[in-house]
Parts: C-alpha cells; structure tokens; sequence
C-alpha cells in the first residue's frame, strides 16, 4: 500500500492553521493536512515553508487565493516536484481530502476541486 | 508624473500591492523590475495571474527598467514601479534621480535583519543606506498600505 496523500495549506495569516483545526475537529482525522502561513516571509521563504511542509511525501497544496505570494509559491515549488496545487480552500474540500487520502496526487486534486465548489450553494 | 508610487516589496505583485494601493490609487499599470521576473515568462504568467484585466502588468529587468522608465513617467495613465529589493530601487534611481519618492512595503526577516516595524525587517547596513538615499534627495518612507500612516526613515534610526 503506498503511502496516504498529505495536504500542505498555506493561507495569509492563520487562516491555514485554523483550518486545520477545524477539519481534524469535525472528521477526526489527525496529522493528514500541515499549515503553512505566509506571514513574516518573502517569496523564497514561503517556498522554503511549503517545501518542508511537503518534503518527501506525495503530496496536495491548498491555497487560499488564486493569486498572490502564497499561490506563486505553491507554484514554483509544485514545479520542482511534481505536487498539484488548488486553489480557493475550504472546509469542504479538505474534509474530502482527508478521506481520499489513497488516490493519486492528481486525482485527489481533480477530487476536491469538484467537492469545493460543489459546496458553495445558496440555499434558498 | 504618471508614476504614483515607487514601492520595494519582497513579495512583488501580490494583495497588498494589487488590491490596497493599485485599486485605491486607480493606476492603469504595474511595471514589475526585477532581474528574475523579467527574465521568466512562466513566472510572469504567474504575476499576472493577480492583476485584474483593467491594470496592465509589465515586467523588465533592471536595465529595461532604466531604459523604459521615462516611458512610464510619460504615460497618460497612472502607475505603480515596483522591486523586490532596495538594490534594484537603488539602481534605478540611480541612473534616473526623478525617482524621488521611495514606498518601503514589505521586507521580511532574513539574516542580519531585524523587526523596524511589523512588516519591515532591515539590517543596520541597509537602514544606513536607505537614510543615505532619504539625505541625497529621496524621500523614503515605510507604508504597507495607504490606510495607514507613512513612517518616515528617519524615524526608525
């Protein structure tokens, strides 16, 4: 069996981390996402963060914003290694994730991009 | 002068820049100078990728920077100049002194440096230099965003 799928959220401030809190709080599941926060960083010490976030496991970045220092980030480093990036996280997606740890880095990224904005609805 | 705001921030063209000063200020461009940027189309994509349609995103190294500068001055729309460090701001002041104004936006921790304020982190070296260049004719200042007040070099020595 290979090894599960990790999830590296990096967000603007604490957001990431309170995330993280949050998903292991309502699934239970511990250790499966690493926060990562862009504060007190230039550009290359985010990617050195999201680099020791990921290191050698294979791996899924959430971003918060689909632009910006944490994405570009995300970017450079997902281009040195071959980890998919998505952007736009929410709850949702990560409590997917820590689900679907199982399936290939690419398909857990096609994955939760589907959850996410599957749960973005205006309930009437 | 077309160009409004001449900012060193370590993160380039990010939130603070695009969505704190570029919106607020209503300026139709950024030109990015920056040797790595400028010499990286996959990472341009990237810049652009933040910049809404309305703004156009240029990227020059240092040298285009110098060349292209009075073009930008000269443009009827107004814009942002902006570097990753104070070296590149410092050489292209250098080679064009009408870069009279100088916006410390963001530069974080590194080796050497230390916290002047919350977003602004400077070795002793660069402080000196930066009150140099505020001496010599360039106002220098620290803001990260207009809503909150300039702090004037001088004022962290």
């Amino acid at each position: 069996m290979s090894e599960p799928l990790r999830g590296v959220v990096v967000s603007h401030g604490d957001i990431a981390h309170a995330m993280v809190a949050a998903v292991e709080q309502i699934s239970g599941v511990k250790g499966a996402l690493v926060p990562v926060s862009n504060t007190g960083c230039d550009r290359g010490s985010i990617v050195t963060r999201i680099g020791e976030a990921v290191a050698d496991h294979p791996a899924v970045v959430f971003v918060d914003l689909p632009s910006g220092s944490c994405l570009i980030a995300a970017m450079q480093r997902a281009r040195d290694g071959q980890v998919p990036v998505v952007t736009g996280v929410n709850l949702p997606m990560l409590i997917d994730f820590v689900f679907h740890r199982d399936l290939s880095p690419e398909a857990a990224a096609t994955r939760v991009v589907k959850a996410g904005a599957d749960s973005i609805k205006q309930p009437a | 002068m077309t160009v409004v705001l001449h900012r060193i921030d370590d993160r380039l063209i990010h939130g603070q820049v695009v969505v704190g000063w570029a919106a607020p200020l209503g300026v139709g461009f950024i030109a990015l100078v920056d040797d790595q940027v400028g010499a990286s189309a996959w990472e341009q994509d990237l810049y652009r990728m933040g910049v809404p349609s309305s703004v156009e995103a240029i990227f020059t190294t240092l040298a285009d920077g110098v060349r292209r500068y009075p073009e930008w001055v000269a443009d009827s729309r107004r814009g942002i100049v902006l570097t990753g460090d104070i070296e590149t701001m410092a050489g292209l002041r250098q080679a064009r002194p009408e870069v009279s104004h100088i916006n410390l936006g963001g530069l974080h921790l590194k080796p050497g440096r230390r916290e002047r304020l919350p977003y602004l982190y400077l070795s002793d070296e660069e402080l000196k230099f930066l009150v140099a260049m505020d001496g010599a004719g360039a106002a220098v200042t620290a803001q990260d965003l207009p809503t909150s007040a300039p702090v004037p070099i001088r004022a962290l020595t």
